[in-house]
């Protein structure tokens, strides 16, 4: 993950001590950005800079002397004073059993290495709960109303992939309901709403009003839910499709920053590219026109370029 | 905003209505109206004035429901055009509520309660009656009029087994001491009135129909005051303490409870005076006030009480509240599973408006407050006050992170005061009789009387006031020690959230200290007593489907920690752990340090702690044997 | 406070709608001025449906509002600003009761507006082809202008005017000399001093004369005295209004050279067919968007076989006419072209990209670039010239309203899909929809035409054929269509060549149509049976 420098107004510093070191950090930075100021490296899941702290998935949290329990080093402000210990038994803990509880309910294998990294780091064995169940229909879970797993079976979250488009897939069995891609479909970017968290528990799930395809939803096709996703749970069609064929291999990819082509407002795509084709677009989240976020054009109206020649969009012409 | 509703979904007529009388007709076509604006081809009005009616989100959801018994595609489509929320973000909030079913079900739904009061007191027995007469929960009976499905504690452990029917165009009914032939009678549309004896003492405060007198100060009303007459209130001394809350000021006010060392009574005995303070001096306006009546810790019961036999004591005590932290706006927010004390409560916000009690300037004092009512609808975690921030504020119940603390950014981000019940009738006893007064009962920990939720095996379950320091065995004692004589094999101190304790630890003093001291909690004052013939590990395993139950889904220790809990119990109670006893139990324990250490609520913070008190104190499971 | 004016910014600049959003967020009020209560308007506090083309009326109405209620920036004006005299005695007349006639909004609504706007903090005036595609689109812009002078409501951060541009590089195209009377980076054609730079970079002399707009061209075109054209990334056989007239002009010219990466409709006329990449993502070079940052773009791959880079065109074409131009790349182009622009002199392509784009004017290599425009109106004295007022008055569209064509048919463009289609019809999204003509619903119950019924729409200049597409988003007369799916169903057949005399915008926004009940099978039945 990148470290992104402070964007703070307020000049003035506050010192805290993080594992024994002296920091001083800006004012209303969190725990986060200050420890990552000094090099100190720190898990996160559900956190991204672009958008508001939810603090769900619990994986970032330190230890504040104090503090009767854990706080999360994403969204707690620093303070004069404060002593934070990231590396204490108590928090080693805390993200292992975090990482196991999600990696026993949760197909994480797209998750990117980073993931997997905080796996090994932490020494996550998720298999000691139990064999994966299958789950149930989760789609029409009724709150406050479960039925328990059969013994030495482990709930999961697994579910079929929700195919009903041709730009974007769901695969909810990938979803660690991090909240990012309602975020992003909502207030902190797009304000089109078209998921929400429905449900509770262990059967809150992202969804449509009442379960609707993406097609009867009022979803706009912007992407910008994929351009967060931490587990590949979203994902472009076109991706999913070469996995599925095999086809999919970042190795032989290459990304290149250059301005959409459609109206004026002059975002930055980040084209990947393999073989000579455009396989996916994204956008950086440090630009300070988009903060990654992009629209239907952007993000899937590139296909023009690559149909010259086949037929569908008019072709090259001869000289 | 640009709402993309659901297609072709229309309301029915039924909904239209229900929902056309919470917030009045709507004036354009674009609203929803039937009939087109003159001017709205030209001009039109939104934006954040739109937006900001989320709030009426709950509202508008339990009109629909009680309209036609569930939330239906055409009637979420008008709620979200009514209020300009989007279809998706108004299915999350539904759905995130246990009384609210988004798909056709019958008119008329027995909740049947078999959580742990009720569970030793016949619950099984009734769910399985309910199962040979009806058919299996959930699903259609008697011809499609009628369902019946099993519910948390629905508060009403005194009178176990409990039951709460939901109807389609007719008021919510609790049904207390239910039977087969209640519930089955009353599903095919025949419903006692559910209505205690009055003025003869109250059914569930046994302290009230005893002709000795108590020294009762939170129940010296109860079963023997009106509770539906303002007049009635008024002759027992009501609203006295108002009138003097406004003699002594704000600050005064705040003084006197300060003197009192009142500390709060929702579980978490935090100094009242402290918040009230905190809240009075924040300079960002508007100021509210929220009483937390969403009382849903399985075996709490006492606010319930309160609210049905004194509601007009609750509503003075908001208003003193109020007046002290400066607010302009209460709230009160109630569990939707207590139909008697909403009413009630309603009659009593009612009364007191008309007679100028609420409202513009109070008592002619020049001091404005009003209440509104906010109907929970059946999610524990709502008791937790930034969960019930959201709640209010028309998002799905999920707790936020603290701080900030709810004294500077509570209810939509405004410095807010929350109390419960218990803790804001106090209040007027404190402001007539003085702090000092107040803290001469009790112990220097705790200050005042207490009501304790006595359920279970105990000969005469109910509310009890009882000073503070009184012992556990002395109030068994005044409940008519455990029923039928038999031994006590545990006494759950707290509720869920809190602990159990055993027959040699009946002399601890009931004070925040003194619980503290033998490592249990008072927490919401719920004795609940199991006699030596109950299944421990059952009644365990019912704590553990609760918080799985209950938990919001917001942070993975609690979500999925509680589901690995449950499983865990299981396998342990069936004598089939994975690996070993040891290793499921060490497991177990892990998931407790994860849940109290990272969690973002109480709700996680606390999900392991009765289970882990059962292993702890009882010796559940370590023989590898159920109990 | 954000005004968007005759703007859909919703769907056609979503990114710069999410920094509108986030405002919102933050507190700021919107106000939407839009016959059609867009997907933008539905966001506003307040949404003004005015009458197509009323935009003038409505603008000096809420002037003379601001004027009369002692609102107006009267030091901002004497201090930052000339003729305000003369403004003040044009909008005189334009009472909120007049304003409410002429444009149908309530006055009361227009008076709301003029006090927000002139009392707020901070205030900014977007707009979109809603104000320029009119007959007199200049004079549109103008009359906004004058609003900005009278409160103040420019130069300063938060505060200032914003015209949104619709494609990715029509600003740079501007910029770089590509507009009748500019030579690269403003400078006027026409102003001797301005030119010589150039004549002695290039060696030759540049005409002094200010060349022909594109409605002018196709005047010339049809008065024979143009007869070859040069046509580069362009479609204009279907982006023009009165499309039929467009297709016969370029059918009859003796030479057309179309330089595309399609092969458009207009390529299908061409003499010659210059197959080119696709410059955003085949080619190096920049953009500069509509807050004139100058961004980089980049090559990402291999164009296909035949299709070459459009500077290695212009040079190969140089060649062959006798001038050798070399092999320039991007960048050596761009650094000719800072040497001869001010606006551009700081830019150079490593600066560029490490601060993700620059704002014009940047005329230095250590300048940081100018996000704000006109902050001189602040200077104290006023750094150059004052900003004048301009007198304008409203002028309703050219294509009257009568019995025989009682309809009003306004054109825009949808989220999904850009301009002609030609590069969004390419990927498949669940939001195409094929071309419709939009009306409210109370008009298919008085027209007598189902959702969906297929309609024949006759304009003064042509008639088509298309479905009706029921939106409540629109008013009882009001339609509106796309010019997506020009190859289907041809909106531009119907519109009007009626053009802005200095700017040489055609009346897009404003047709005059009659909607006509296609024969039903029924109907063809029982006139069969009656014969």
């Amino acid at each position: 993950m990148s470290v992104a420098p402070l964007r703070l107004v307020s000049r003035r510093t506050v010192e805290l001590t993080i594992d024994g070191q002296s920091v001083r950090a800006p004012e209303g930075a969190t725990i986060l950005q200050a420890a990552q100021s000094v090099g100190i490296a720190t898990p996160t899941l559900c956190y991204l800079e672009t958008l508001t702290p939810v603090n769900a998935c619990r994986v970032c949290v330190v230890e504040v002397e104090g503090s009767r329990v854990l706080v999360p080093a994403c969204a707690r402000k620093v303070e004069p004073n404060m002593v934070v210990h990231t590396n204490s038994a108590r928090v080693r803990h805390s993200r292992r059993m975090v990482l196991e509880l999600l990696a026993s309910s949760v197909d994480l294998s797209y998750a990117p290495a980073e993931v997997q990294g905080y796996l090994a780091e932490y020494g996550a064995q998720p298999e000691r709960y139990g064999q994966p169940a299958a789950a149930p229909d989760r789609d029409h879970a009724h709150a406050g109303h479960h039925t328990p797993v059969a013994d030495g079976y482990a709930a999961t979250v697994a579910q079929p992939v929700k195919v009903d488009n041709d730009l974007y897939v769901r695969d909810y069995a990938r979803c660690i309901l991090c909240y990012k891609c309602v975020e992003a479909c909502g207030v902190d970017a797009q304000n089109t709403f078209a998921i929400a968290v429905a449900g509770r528990g262990f059967e809150a799930r992202i969804s449509t009003e009442f379960n609707h395809i993406l097609p009867d939803s009022a979803c706009v096709y912007c992407g910008n839910c994929i351009g967060v996703c931490p587990t590949g749970a979203l994902m472009f069609k076109s991706e999913h499709d070469m996995r599925a064929a095999g086809a999919w291999d970042e190795s032989r990819q290459t990304r290149t920053d250059t301005i959409c082509p459609y109206c004026g407002v002059g975002c930055t795509l980040q084209l990947h590219v393999q073989d000579n084709r455009i396989v996916k677009v994204t956008s950086p989240q440090d630009n300070d026109v988009t903060s990654g976020h992009l629209c239907v054009k952007g993000r899937f109206g590139w296909q023009f370029v690559q149909n010259r020649g086949d037929g569908r969009g008019g072709g090259v012409a001869a000289p | 905003m640009d709402l993309r509703l659901i297609p072709d979904a229309e309301p029915s007529d039924a909904e239209r209505a229900a929902l056309d009388a919470l917030l009045g007709a709507p004036e354009t076509a674009w609203e929803g109206a039937l009939v087109a604006h003159p001017d709205e081809g030209v001009f039109g009005a939104g934006g954040r004035e739109a937006r900001e009616q989320r709030h009426l989100l709950l509202p508008a959801l339990h009109a629909v429901r009680d309209a036609v018994g569930y939330i239906s595609e055409g009637g979420l489509n008008y709620i979200c055009r009514r209020l300009s929320v989007p279809p998706a973000e108004a299915y999350g909030v539904a759905s995130f509520y246990a009384l609210f079913a988004l798909e056709p079900q019958p008119p008329v739904v027995a909740h049947v309660c078999d959580d742990i009061a009720c569970r030793v007191r016949g619950a099984a027995g009734l769910c399985s009656a309910l199962e040979t007469r009806l058919g299996p929960a959930g699903n259609p009976a008697l011809g499609g009029a009628a369902t019946w499905v099993t519910s948390p504690c629905l508060g009403m452990c005194e009178r176990a087994p409990a039951v709460l029917l939901q109807r389609a165009g007719a008021a919510d009914v609790a049904l207390p001491d239910a039977d087969a032939d209640a519930v089955v009678a009353a599903l095919s549309g025949r419903v006692a009135s559910a209505n205690g004896a009055r003025l003869h003492g109250s059914a569930s405060a046994p302290q009230t129909r005893e002709p000795e007198q108590h020294d009762l100060r939170l129940l010296r009303r109860v079963g023997r005051v009106d509770p539906e007459s303002l007049d009635a209130y008024r002759a027992s001394g009501g609203y006295e303490a108002l009138r003097q809350a406004f003699a002594l000021g704000p600050a005064g006010v705040i003084r006197e409870i300060s003197d009192a060392r009142l500390l709060g009574r929702g579980g978490a005995a935090f100094p009242a005076a402290r918040k009230m303070e905190d809240v009075a001096r924040a300079p960002v306006r508007p100021h509210y006030l929220i009483c937390n009546a969403d009382e849903s810790e399985p075996g709490t019961f006492k606010d319930r009480v309160i609210m049905e036999e004194d509601p007009f004591a609750l509503v003075e005590a908001m208003t003193i509240a109020g007046y002290a932290a400066g607010c302009e706006q209460g709230f009160l927010y109630i569990r939707g599973e207590y139909p008697l004390a909403l009413a009630r409560l309603q009659h009593a916000i009612a009364q007191a408006r008309a007679r100028g009690f609420l409202g513009r300037d109070i008592m002619g004092t020049g001091y404005d407050f009003d209440i509104e009512i906010r109907k929970g609808a059946g999610a524990y975690i709502c008791g937790e006050e930034t969960a019930l921030f959201s709640s209010i504020e028309g998002l799905r119940g999920e707790p936020r992170s603290k701080p900030p603390f709810p004294t500077q950014a509570g209810l939509f981000r405004r410095p807010t005061l929350v109390n419960n019940v218990e803790t804001l009738v106090n209040m007027p006893w404190i402001v007539l009789h003085g702090g000092p007064a107040y803290a001469a009962t009790g112990t220097a920990g705790s200050s005042g009387t207490k009501l304790f939720c006595l359920s279970g095996h105990v000969a005469r379950p109910g509310i009890y006031e009882a000073p503070f320091g009184t012992t556990l065995r002395e109030l068994l004692t005044l409940a008519g020690g455990v029923a039928g004589g038999r031994p006590i094999r545990a006494v759950l101190l707290g509720g869920a959230a809190g602990g159990f304790v055993t027959a040699d630890e009946l002399d601890v003093p009931l004070t925040f200290e003194g619980t503290r001291a033998i490592g249990a909690s008072l927490g919401s004052a719920v004795v609940m007593v199991f006699d030596d013939t109950v299944d421990m590990a059952d009644i365990v395993l019912r704590i553990a489907a609760f918080f799985r139950d209950e938990s919001c889904g917001q942070c993975v220790p609690c979500r999925v920690g509680t589901v690995r809990q449950e499983e865990a119990l299981r396998r342990l109670a069936h004598g089939s752990p994975l690996g070993s006893v040891a290793s499921d139990l060490a497991l177990i324990d892990e998931l407790a340090l994860v849940m109290r250490d990272a969690s973002i609520c109480g709700l996680g913070q606390t999900a392991a702690s009765a289970v882990q008190s059962a292993i702890a104190k009882l010796g559940l499971f370590q023989d590898g044997q159920g109990a | 406070m954000v005004i968007l004016w005759g703007s859909n910014a919703r769907e056609t600049h979503p990114i710069f709608f999410l920094h509108v959003l986030k405002a919102l967020r933050n507190g700021a009020r919107l106000y939407v001025i839009d016959p059609r209560r867009t997907s933008s308007a539905q966001w506003a506090d307040r949404w003004l449906g005015l009458d197509v083309g009323s935009d003038i009326a409505l603008a000096n109405a809420i002037g003379r509002e601001i004027i009369a209620a002692g609102l107006a920036n009267e030091e901002f004006i004497s201090r930052a600003t000339t003729d305000f005299e003369a403004y003040k005695a044009c909008v005189e007349p334009y009472t909120l009761e007049y304003a409410e006639r002429e444009t149908g909004v309530p006055a009361e609504a227009i008076r709301e507006l003029a006090h927000a706007y002139a009392r707020a903090d901070r205030a900014q005036l977007c707009w979109t082809l809603g104000i320029t595609e009119h007959h007199n689109a200049v004079d549109n812009v103008l009359a906004l202008i004058n609003l900005s002078l009278l409160t103040g409501h420019v130069g300063r951060y938060g505060s200032g005017l914003n015209p949104l541009r619709g494609q990715n590089n029509v600003q740079g195209g501007g910029d770089m000399g590509a507009i009748p009377n500019k030579l690269p980076g403003g400078n006027d054609v026409e102003d001797d001093a301005a030119r010589r730079p150039f004549e002695e970079a290039w060696g030759v002399k540049i005409p002094p004369k200010r060349g022909m707009h594109l409605s002018q061209m196709f005047h010339a075109m049809e008065t024979g005295d143009l007869n070859a054209l040069y046509v580069i990334g362009e479609n204009p056989a279907q982006s023009e209004a009165d499309m039929e007239k467009a297709l016969r002009l370029l059918s009859g010219l003796e030479c057309l050279v179309v330089q595309d990466m399609f092969l458009t409709k207009t390529a299908e006329l061409a003499t010659v067919v210059l197959p080119a990449t696709a410059a955003w993502c085949e080619s190096e070079g920049t953009v500069t968007s509509s807050e004139r940052r100058v961004q980089r773009c980049r090559k990402a791959l291999d164009p296909p076989e035949g299709a070459r880079d459009d500077i290695e065109i212009l040079c190969e074409l140089a060649r062959l006419l006798g001038r050798n131009w070399g092999e320039p790349t991007a960048e050596q182009v761009w650094d000719e072209l800072r040497s001869l622009s001010d606006w551009h002199r700081g830019m150079s392509y490593p600066r560029l990209e490490a601060l993700h784009g620059l704002h014009w004017p940047c005329p230095s290599e250590d300048h940081p670039g100018s996000p704000l425009l006109h902050d001189r109106l602040w200077q104290d004295p006023v750094g150059g010239r004052p900003a004048p007022f301009s007198v304008v008055e409203h002028d309703p569209p050219v294509d009257k309203l009568t019995d025989e064509f009682p309809i009003r048919l306004t054109t825009g463009r949808r989220l999904e899909s850009f301009n002609t289609g030609v590069q969004t019809g390419g990927f498949r999204s669940p939001l195409h929809r094929s071309e419709s003509l939009d009306i409210h619903p109370s008009d298919g119950a008085r027209w007598n035409v189902a959702d969906g019924e297929v309609v024949r729409i006759v304009s003064r200049r042509g008639a088509i054929e298309a479905p009706v597409r029921y939106d409540p988003t629109l008013r009882p007369g009001l339609t509106f269509m796309t010019f997506h799916f020009q190859d289907e169903i041809a909106t531009n057949i119907l519109t009007i060549d009626a053009t802005d005399p200095k700017s040489g915008t055609a009346e897009f926004k404003a047709a005059a149509i009659r909607v006509e009940k296609l024969p039903g099978p029924a109907d063809i039945a029982a006139g069969g049976l009656g014969d």
